[in-house]
């Protein structure tokens, strides 16, 4: 009964330190929460506060805190600075929350400042970042960002003839012959593989086609076996594939073994697999003024533009790099995460390693792309 | 003790009797065809219980011995080996016995692969079948099988061939003419069909035109056929690459109504080619 009394008397006062602790130094999540009634985190007496407040005031989807503290909200409505950030048609973006943030200061005067918020989205494909340059000017003793809205393209109304286009698959059922076929499943060829080794690990990269007259769903995994044609490890490509390929189309695939050395490895064994799937023509998507951008900063840039009339909710960008002889260096991927609008470019960026820089000659690009409430 | 003469007969009977009793499969056939009706007589006398054990079937039945028992039609009906004992004390005896498929087919199982594939393709299609009765035993006497393959413009490739075992594959050509084919398979007056789609080949000679769509550059290929002449099916995938400077503009469009189309940038000296899968067409340089 004593001893009873004793542990009582020792949790409540740790319960009551803890409450302290975490009225006086709370960690930033839970600040960021606790602003979502409207209150302040902290003063915007610098430009780095101000930002700050922001961050967390999107962190926390207090949006009409974030809105009513912009020095530039006049030029746009509540409803356009949501959908700046959360994407005016279902995207990947639509359902995130934002990670984290990071604020680089770039000038600033005693009126008003430059500065580069960097926003880390999770979204059920990873955490996306996303960059805006923001201008902050000082009103009193307070610093207001002026948000630059990005005003997502709307197509002009328009009729968009589209020959449409869709194979659907009727599989052989159970109560039909023992011998009754089945439909085959679609013939793929694996047309280049090449191992790489890198800090990661060894990549296996390479290109996959379609040679059948039927769309495929497919996959590649790769089993590296040492010298003794042992089992050493076993993987798959994951998303680094476009899984949907119509007939005669080609998809890059890049197989990652972690921690593994390209020294222990005899012989790949290489298992792709296909099978029918029910699917569209559409839409098709055009990727124009692609560039390889040198070093410092080496990266395929370009943009999409979807040439059909129906939105692209999902975008996934796989670009595929060959040295002078054609041979696959490196295989890079990008989710975009904004909905593509029927003619409006999207940019994309995909980042290039820097050390295979230098081998890459020229490069293919492919979009594979979902659309919610139809077949990709 | 000492026999006379009268008796001598009725002593060699008996002696005779003595020995087929000893005969444990007598009164059974050697051979039964499945689902027959039969019957059999087993020396002895009284009740007995008879057990027959087979392939995938047990039957009890409770016999009188010395006279006949009768088996209706359908009691034994997987064709393989059977055992049987009777169960009557001092005169309990066992045998063996076979049942055997009816003659006369009654199903064909075929099996044919695959269910597509290009045209032009020597031995590419294997067809198999397996001979059944209608109880689902495997024929395994010789049986004569044919098979024919006829494409919609009314080709016909026909091959007859005698099962072995209860079954029989072939392999035949698949013809330059893309369509749907019928693969029979016949055996006495059983027949099944199996369709088989024959598609065309790789693209062959891929060849695209420009012209100037405003500030864009419009192409369009011709229809795009395989080496046989067949029209390549719609949806497969024609790869469009415009190279101009250090920029490069590409678009994967799938064939509709036997064509690719799409429109690009218009770029002065730009390089335009055509590809699909890993067949290549022709390159255009733009000059408007």
């Amino acid at each position: 009964m004593k001893k009873g009394g004793v542990l009582a008397t020792c949790l409540f006062l740790v319960t009551t330190i803890l409450i302290v602790i975490g009225t006086i130094k709370p960690v930033p999540s839970a600040l960021a929460y606790a602003s979502r009634d409207g209150r302040e985190i902290a003063s915007s007496s610098t430009p780095e506060a101000a930002l700050n407040n922001l961050g967390a005031e999107i962190r926390a989807q207090a949006w009409g805190k974030a809105y009513a503290n912009l020095a530039n909200k006049t030029q746009f409505t509540q409803e356009e600075f949501v959908r700046d950030l959360t994407g005016k048609y279902p995207c990947l973006r639509s359902s995130a929350t934002l990670n984290n943030f990071e604020v680089f200061p770039l000038h600033a005067t005693t009126d008003d400042a430059e500065a580069r918020m960097k926003f880390y989205w999770s979204t059920s494909v990873g955490v996306l970042p996303d960059s805006r340059d923001l201008h902050l000017v000082r009103r009193g003793d307070r610093w207001e960002a002026e948000w630059p809205i990005q005003k997502e393209p709307t197509a002009p109304p328009q009729v968009i003839p589209v020959n449409y286009l869709r194979w659907d698959v009727i599989y052989r059922g159970a109560g039909d012959d023992w011998g009754a076929q089945d439909v085959e499943s679609p013939h793929v060829r694996i047309i280049d593989m090449h191992p790489v080794e890198r800090a990661d690990g060894v990549f296996l990269l390479g290109e996959l086609l379609n040679e059948d007259v039927v769309p495929a769903y497919v996959s590649v995994s790769a089993t590296l076996l040492d010298k003794n044609h042992a089992r050493l490890e076993t993987e798959g490509s994951f998303d680094k594939i476009s899984h949907l390929l119509l007939p005669k189309q080609v998809t890059p695939f890049l197989i990652l073994f972690p921690n593994m050395s390209l020294s222990k490895v005899g012989s790949i064994r290489m298992t792709p697999f296909s099978t029918l799937i029910p699917a569209s023509a559409d839409p098709v998507i055009e990727l124009d003024n692609e560039r390889l951008n040198p070093m410092p900063s080496p990266s395929l840039t370009g943009q999409l533009i979807n040439q059909s009339g129906q939105v692209v909710n999902v975008a996934h960008v796989l670009g595929t790099f060959y040295d002078r002889n054609g041979q696959v260096v490196w295989v890079a991927d990008q989710y975009i995460d904004r909905a593509l609008v029927p003619q409006s470019p999207v940019s994309f960026d995909l980042h290039i390693p820097e050390d295979l820089a230098g081998k890459i000659s020229s490069q293919r690009t492919v979009v594979s792309t979902y659309s919610f409430g139809g077949a990709a | 003790m000492k026999l006379t003469q009268p008796f001598a007969p009725a002593f060699f009977l008996l002696v005779l009797a003595s020995l087929a009793a000893q005969q444990p499969d007598r009164g059974f056939p050697s051979a039964i065809e499945a689902g027959s009706a039969f019957s059999i007589e087993l020396h002895g006398s009284g009740q007995a219980n008879l057990y027959i054990f087979g392939p995938n079937q047990v039957l009890q039945r409770t016999i009188q011995l010395g006279g006949a028992t009768y088996f209706p039609a359908g009691s034994l009906y997987n064709a393989g080996h059977y055992s049987f004992l009777v169960d009557a004390g001092s005169q309990s005896q066992s045998g063996e016995f076979d049942v055997v498929p009816v003659s006369e087919p009654s199903e064909l199982s075929f099996l044919a692969k695959p269910s597509r594939l290009p045209v032009n393709l020597r031995g590419g299609i294997t067809g198999a079948i397996y001979v059944f009765d209608r109880y689902r035993n495997l024929i395994i006497v010789p049986e004569a099988a044919r098979f024919e393959l006829s494409s919609q413009t009314g080709n016909k490739q026909t091959r007859s061939v005698p099962t072995h075992d209860g079954a029989v594959w072939i392999a035949m050509d698949s013809t330059a003419q893309q369509g749907v084919d019928k693969f029979l398979a016949q055996v006495g007056g059983i027949s099944s069909l199996r369709i088989i789609r024959q598609v065309p080949g790789e693209p062959c000679g891929i060849k695209m035109k420009a012209r100037a769509s405003g500030a864009r550059v419009q192409l369009i290929t011709d229809p795009v056929r395989d080496c046989n002449g067949n029209l390549v099916p719609d949806g497969t995938i024609v790869t469009f690459t415009e190279t101009s400077g250090g920029t490069e503009s590409t678009a994967d469009v799938p064939l509709k109504q036997g064509f690719a189309q799409i429109e690009m940038p218009s770029r002065a000296g730009a390089t335009i080619s055509v590809a699909s899968g890993t067949v290549l067409g022709n390159q255009i340089r733009w000059e408007q």
